[in-house]
């Protein structure tokens, strides 16, 4: 428990409306999407990159943790304050300082919401393409932290790739600037992509600049149906093979399809055992000759249907059907565990299989869906945890899932971060010296460990 | 926490995913998360596990809420976090009892000749009482209440009240459907032209209009409140009512009142009353709003609408909406000869009055509709044309504020403008 003292300070800093003490309010600041709950002693609403380094001041002098906080829709508990202390929510630095049309950049704080950001810059024909699916409610803060992907990444790539600097809070309460707002830059290490991804234990990040791109003119959007997950796997290699890279390619198995079908009868036709969501962009002609060129490829793939959306609304509604699959899967089960692996994109059928195995195994429902593209699988584990012995079976399962993953050369998460759900297997990818190396540099940066302690690695 | 048992497996659904962060006026304008339905469902949760009490902080975060519906349609997980918020607040005024404001819209909702009595009053002493305002239409009183920061423009209240003007049956072509117009408060005494244009309208297709005299409030400015009692008592009033005669459609031409009949009372109600709940079922099955049943009977705007030309913006009240009522008004203003119209941003934004919402939260509701006028402006549309008489209230209010003549209609003004009287 933070005593009254500390509680008041804390208050001169911020101002007291911004500090909350009430048990309404640590309720609403002690979970995430992960469903798990921790109360913290406090709720701070920082104001400003100052009043963030005061808090990180005081936490240091009285050695209290700070868990930085988005918009709390982080998969892994990255955000949860497990061990008390203060949850420090930088939804308040909210504004978009500037967008340079000229150097296509853009410098924002780190509590805008995603969407926001794409629709101001597109505004003036410009794009900022990382899209996770939370788009409408997470922060670009949130993103920066876990380093968020999204569909479109096959083609544009990850936050990561779109982040050319960042203003931080260190644990320390130092403020420093780490990239900038040049394309090029090698002076000293770069400390900019270690920040992307960390998951708000290195720092907190309090300024963002952003590289844009021009506004692609149009997109085109196909749905594309095959008899089997090897045609739609053997589709996304065939695809890139020649040299087209769609915006996205995303996929949906059997499971998924009949999960849909069953609630929302999309009339998806009863051989189709596997769906793809093709979308291109460029050009208007570009886009044309490549629609057809993709049909052309994938046709003697076990093709079943392909749907191509002329219109908006059309392209909408084929993007509807990816969008109904997690309102449905809870039809299968009420919870569920939904991990990311990545896969060299060659072996997404191998992984699928393996996965079906293991379902079988343990007699558990598992739905996979995802970017093929990247090769990157949402494998969602399906259980009711009212049911005795179901969550610890879940939890067998999902480490032989990441195990399979691994085997085939990928990696346990390609989105979602490592935070308090991935902790206990974080052992399975790395060895001890990478690991030893990475704490090396959080002691390095947080020698008391004040910043998101307990996550990450295991304690 | 009696009334939270009630909704125990709805509070289940919620997978604490944040979707509604993006959809939530009360959250857009409060910031903080016990505000946006994600948190107000937590809440509820740990109020039915017992580990937070009834307290100040709780009674705060449940006032929060405009009951828009926003959350309730965009959870991935069908969590319906209006009916928790309202059941939340049936259980802090069972404990807290009823704030004085809500024990005073009680008394007044429950009693339909204090409620005329009152209007009475207003429309006579009004104008001694309240300073007039002097600009624009001259017909709008300002409401001095210190609540409502002084600014407040309401709307005139009507010389005779709707339901005082016709039959209770006005017959009209045998084979013809038979409708009973449920009316409401608001177009019964400060819109009663709304009510004129539903008869003039449904009277040219030839329907037997029956307008039961005995009809009360709706109820939803007390279930706002969490006065479910009242609200059970008028359900149970209006269901007589409405059941005395054969009908082929309950109609209404006020989004909130047709989602009491069509939602709240089954959901909130029925599942409080079991033995009310097979009537409040059979009322919500015929109850159809007037655009989607003007629709629906094949009306020709071309024949009733005609008259100068004009450019309108539709808002779309919350509690049509969320009853997937968007599309019908929008044909039939677009079938009217003379009527342009320009869709606005954020039409399906709630326009901030949210029942009582705006009594409590008055800066965060004026912040909510001053987005909405903003939008409104920017159209350069001659009216916004809406399909509830309380939205027309509140967008008045807004515009009002902002100094601005965009005149407010109901849909139902815009589709009788040649045929009424
Ligand atoms: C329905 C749904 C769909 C999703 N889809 C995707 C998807 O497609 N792709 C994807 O990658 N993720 C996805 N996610 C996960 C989640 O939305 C992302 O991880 C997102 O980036 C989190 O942002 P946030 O603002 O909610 O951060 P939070 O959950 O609040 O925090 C996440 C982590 O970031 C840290 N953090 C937050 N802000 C800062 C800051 N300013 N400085 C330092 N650290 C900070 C926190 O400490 C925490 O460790 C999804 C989540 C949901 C619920
Ligand atoms: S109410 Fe619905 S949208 Fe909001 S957090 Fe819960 S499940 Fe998600
Ligand atoms: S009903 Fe409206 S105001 Fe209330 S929680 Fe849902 S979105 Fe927010």
């Amino acid at each position: 428990m933070l005593d009254n003292r500390i509680i008041d300070e804390l208050k001169t800093i911020v101002g007291a409306d911004n500090v909350a003490t009430d048990r309404q309010d640590l309720i609403c600041y002690g979970y995430d999407a992960t469903q798990m709950e921790f109360l913290p002693d406090a709720v701070v609403h920082p104001g400003s990159p100052d009043e963030v380094s005061a808090v990180l001041k005081l936490a240091n002098r009285e050695q209290f943790p700070v868990y930085p906080r988005g918009a709390g829709s982080g998969f892994t508990g990255g955000a949860l304050p497990k061990g008390g202390g203060i949850v420090l929510v930088v939804t308040r630095l909210n504004r978009i300082l500037r967008i340079d049309t000229e150097n296509l950049i853009a410098e924002v704080e780190p509590g805008v919401v995603t969407e926001q950001f794409q629709l101001e810059v597109e505004k003036l024909g410009l794009f900022y393409p990382p899209d996770p699916a939370s788009l409408k409610f997470s922060t670009l803060g949130g993103n920066v932290a876990e380093n968020a992907g999204g569909p479109r990444c096959v083609k544009y790539g990850v936050t990561r790739d779109f982040v050319m600097g960042l203003e931080v809070v260190l644990p320390s309460g130092e403020i420093i600037r780490t990239g900038g707002e040049t394309y090029k830059g090698v002076v000293g290490y770069d400390l900019t992509r270690l920040l992307c991804g960390s998951e708000g234990t290195l720092g907190v990040i309090t300024k963002i600049i952003f590289k844009l791109l021009p506004l692609p003119e149009a997109k085109k959007t196909m749905m594309t149906i095959f008899d089997s997950i090897d045609g739609a796997a053997k589709a996304v290699s065939t695809i890139i093979g020649n040299k087209i890279i769609p915006t996205t390619l995303e996929f949906m198995d059997h499971a998924t399809l009949q999960c849909v079908e069953k609630r929302f009868n999309l009339g998806i036709p009863a051989s189709g055992r596997a769906v793809l969501i093709i979308e291109v962009d460029g050009d208007r002609d570009l886009i044309e000759k490549q629609a057809a060129r993709i049909q052309e490829l994938i046709k003697p793939l076990g093709l079943v249907e392909c749907k191509i959306a002329k219109d908006a609304a059309e392209s909408e509604a084929l993007w509807k059907v990816r969008r109904l699959v997690s309102p449905s899967l809870r039809d299968v089960n009420p919870d569920k565990f939904n991990e990311d692996i990545v896969v060299p994109r060659s072996k997404v059928p191998d992984v699928i299989r393996v996965i079906e195995k293991i379902q079988q195994k343990y007699a558990i429902p598992i739905v996979n869906f995802g970017h093929a593209g990247d090769g990157n699988i949402h494998v969602n584990i399906m259980i009711d945890k009212s049911v005795a012995g179901q969550e610890e079976k879940a939890h067998e399962a999902i480490a032989e899932v990441f195990q399979a993953a691994l085997d085939l050369n990928g990696t346990m998460s390609g989105e979602h971060g490592v935070g308090l759900a991935k902790q206990p297997y974080i052992h399975l990818e790395l060895k001890p010296a990478q690991v030893a190396t990475m704490q090396a540099i959080k002691k390095a940066l947080d020698p008391n460990n004040i910043l998101n302690p307990g996550k990450m690695f295991p304690v | 926490m009696d009334p939270l048992k009630r909704v125990e497996n709805e509070l289940k659904k919620c997978v604490k995913c944040g979707a509604c962060r993006a959809h939530c006026p009360a959250f857009a304008t409060f910031g903080k998360e016990p505000a946006v339905a994600r948190g107000k469902v937590a809440l509820a949760q740990h109020l039915l596990k017992g580990d937070i009490e009834l307290d100040d902080a709780t009674y705060a975060a449940m006032s929060k809420c405009l009951l828009c519906g926003s959350c309730v349609e965009k959870c991935p997980n069908d969590v319906p976090t209006d009916e928790i918020v309202v059941v939340a607040r049936e259980a802090l005024s069972g404990q807290r009892g009823l704030t004085t404001f809500h024990a005073a819209v009680g008394r007044v909702i429950r009693n339909r000749s204090l409620m005329k009595f009152g209007a009475a009053a207003a429309r006579i002493l009004g104008p001694l009482f309240f300073r007039k305002v002097p600009e624009t239409s001259g017909l709008r009183l300002r409401f001095p209440l210190p609540f409502l920061g002084g600014k407040r423009h309401i709307p005139s209240i009507a010389k005779k009240p709707f339901l005082d003007r016709h039959p209770e049956v006005i017959p009209g072509e045998p084979g013809k459907p038979r409708i009973v117009y449920f009316v409401g408060c608001m177009t019964n005494f400060c819109y009663p032209q709304v009510g004129e244009a539903a008869l003039a309208l449904f009277r040219h297709l030839g329907c037997t209009v029956i307008i039961p005299k005995n009809q009360q409030c709706c109820g939803l400015p007390g279930m706002s409140g969490g006065d479910l009692d009242t609200v059970r008592g008028l359900a149970e009033k209006n269901l007589a009512e409405l059941e005395r005669y054969e009908a082929d459609y309950i109609m209404t031409a006020c989004a909130t009142c047709g989602g009491a009949l069509h939602k709240f009372y089954p959901n909130l109600v029925g599942k409080r009353h079991p033995e009310l709940a097979a009537r409040l079922k059979a009322i919500a099955e015929k109850t159809v709003d007037a655009a989607q049943l003007l629709q629906k009977l094949g009306l020709n705007p071309e024949e009733t609408g005609a008259g100068s030309d004009i450019r309108v913006t539709y808002h779309d009240p919350c509690h049509l909406r969320t009853r997937a009522i968007t599309r019908q008004p929008r044909e039939l203003l677009q079938g009217t000869p003379g009527v342009e119209l320009a869709e606005m941003e954020g039409a399906d934004k709630c326009c901030g009055l949210g029942g009582t919402f705006n009594v409590y939260h008055y800066e965060s509701s004026l912040a909510i509709n001053k987005m909405k006028s903003a939008a409104i402006i920017n159209t350069g549309a001659d009216a916004v044309v809406t399909g509830c008489p309380g939205c027309m209230m509140q967008l008045s209010d807004g515009l009002k504020q902002q100094r601005n003549r965009t005149r407010v209609l109901h849909t139902l003004e815009i589709l009788a403008r040649s045929i009424r009287p």
